[in-house]
């Protein structure tokens, strides 16, 4: 892969240009999917772009000191992380050159989550500072499912190189990764049986609840982009390979797709879940799941 | 006025985030500004969204005659909103106190506080005329926006209490019959 493939990789497709009218689309189809299932006719499909316009031109609040440096950083933190993570996702099979691993993905995957965190606290409101402990916990529940699902997945196929998964046919051990990496996405996209950290109207907006205009535009897109690098990865993770350029982006957009309408089914169908049943739900029930999966890989690995 | 501002107005007119704030209501109008948000209504169609947060509104919708335990919080929450924004009085009271009118714990009615842009009658208003209002008020917002002039409070007709549009008066509130649409 030469600079200018790498450049446009990173700008245009599965980079910039795609995602952030990806993201715009993948959060109404999340809005439209859960107004056609509540028997609504929900927002217009140019919603999102119009939000995020609105907020650009709202005025923003006066903030001082290093304090008010971090707030606005924060946001532009989490989006060029996110940005980054969806750069990385190998839909297009490469020449050679830079291709990042499974790892760099997740922790650009993580960004954002600890951005939130930070954010809420260093906001000093105290309705942020609950929502920033509330999101810490549920990452820390759900964090050790989805890495040991992670690496289920890279020890069943001996490599963390994203290139080579996406390109070796799936095995069994595979699916029971996906499986652990789906009901991990829930959490990570803060949607509605673990919507805990953001939970509107009983904590105003959580970690948001101090932020206004162009810093709120911010993290709608960040939150946009995490749904495209996310539904991206189990995307890659599942699709059946092919070498044809069209069809693997096809192919990738109707997997993600897919994801999203079953995210927003689940949420649609749920009520939210108070912080006890949360954590026990993720450590008692899926970790055991999640152990199962990389005991076997592992297992399999020494035998072979 | 260039592409940018005619496009900031479009998204203005075309996203309008509520903050909902109780200023001593009945919860009468509390209920049906919910209302206009379920299926029956779905004022998302129009881009609506409650938001958690004044600081993430565009609009602040306020119900009730005022108390005087009100006044505070209610300049306090105005002032959290930030510009450009707009504020729908919600049902008769926050307009004109309505029966509660010379009580001794009220310090109504609202636009003797905060500027209001849109007062939406009835007692509660129909979720209709809610979301009209609302509508209204996402123009004004887009309006003051691209001229940054003062505008005029509107008063929003009076949407078929009662009836709803079902009989002879059209959804006018003439006829004041109790009929429930079919």
């Amino acid at each position: 892969m030469n600079m200018t493939t790498a450049l446009a990789r990173l700008l245009i497709f599965p980079g910039l240009l795609f995602a952030i009218p990806g993201a715009w689309f993948i959060l109404w189809v999340e809005r439209k999917a859960v107004a056609l299932m509540q028997g609504r006719i929900g927002p217009p499909f140019m919603q999102p772009f119009f939000d995020f316009i609105k907020l650009l031109g709202k005025d923003t609040p006066p903030r001082e000191g290093i304090g008010g440096m971090l707030m606005k950083a924060w946001p532009l933190i989490a989006v060029s992380a996110a940005a980054g993570a969806v750069g990385l996702l190998p839909v297009l099979p490469s020449s050679g050159g830079f291709e990042g691993d499974l790892i760099l993905l997740l922790a650009l995957l993580e960004v954002p989550s600890m951005c939130i965190i930070a954010a809420g606290f260093s906001s000093r409101s105290i309705f942020g500072e609950i929502g920033s402990a509330r999101e810490a916990v549920l990452s820390v529940s759900y964090n050790i499912v989805f890495l040991l699902a992670i690496l289920s997945i890279a020890a069943s196929q001996h490599t963390f190189s994203l290139e080579t998964l996406a390109q070796l046919p799936a095995s069994p051990l595979r699916w029971l990764g996906v499986l652990a990496l789906l009901i991990c996405l829930p959490a990570k996209l803060h949607l509605n049986p673990f919507s805990l950290p953001n939970a509107e109207q009983e904590i105003y907006s959580g970690p948001m609840t101090e932020y206004a205009g162009p810093e709120l535009a911010m993290w709608e897109l960040s939150h946009g982009l995490e749904w495209v690098a996310a539904t991206g990865l189990v995307a890659t993770l599942a699709a059946p390979h092919v070498t044809f350029g069209w069809l693997a982006i096809l192919i990738f957009v109707a997997f993600s797709f897919g994801i999203v309408l079953m995210l927003s089914a689940v949420a649609s169908a749920t009520a939210r879940l108070a912080i006890d049943t949360t954590v026990r739900f993720y450590w008692q029930v899926t970790l055991i799941f999640a152990v199962l999966a990389i005991s076997s890989a592992l297992f399999m690995r020494f035998r072979s | 006025m260039n592409l940018w501002n005619k496009l900031m107005c479009y998204s203005r007119r075309r996203s309008p985030w509520l903050f909902h704030m109780n200023g001593g209501s009945c919860n009468g109008c509390d209920i049906e500004l919910i209302a206009s948000l379920t299926p029956r209504y779905d004022a998302e169609q129009l881009g609506v969204r409650l938001e958690g947060s004044p600081r993430h509104a565009d609009i602040l919708c306020i119900t009730g005659p005022i108390t005087h335990n009100a006044v505070g919080a209610i300049k306090v929450v105005y002032d959290q909103v930030f510009g450009p924004k707009a504020v729908v009085a919600i049902g008769s009271c926050p307009a004109t106190t309505n029966v509660f009118i010379e009580s001794r714990t009220l310090d109504g009615p609202l636009n003797k506080h905060i500027p209001v842009d849109v007062f939406v009658p009835g007692c509660p208003p129909r979720p209709d005329a809610i979301i009209q209002g609302v509508a209204k008020a996402a123009e004004i917002l887009a309006e003051r926006a691209s001229k940054k002039l003062p505008v005029a409070p509107v008063v929003m007709p009076l949407v078929g209490e009662g009836c709803g549009g079902a009989c002879a008066c059209g959804g006018s509130g003439g006829c004041a019959t109790k009929e429930v649409q079919a």
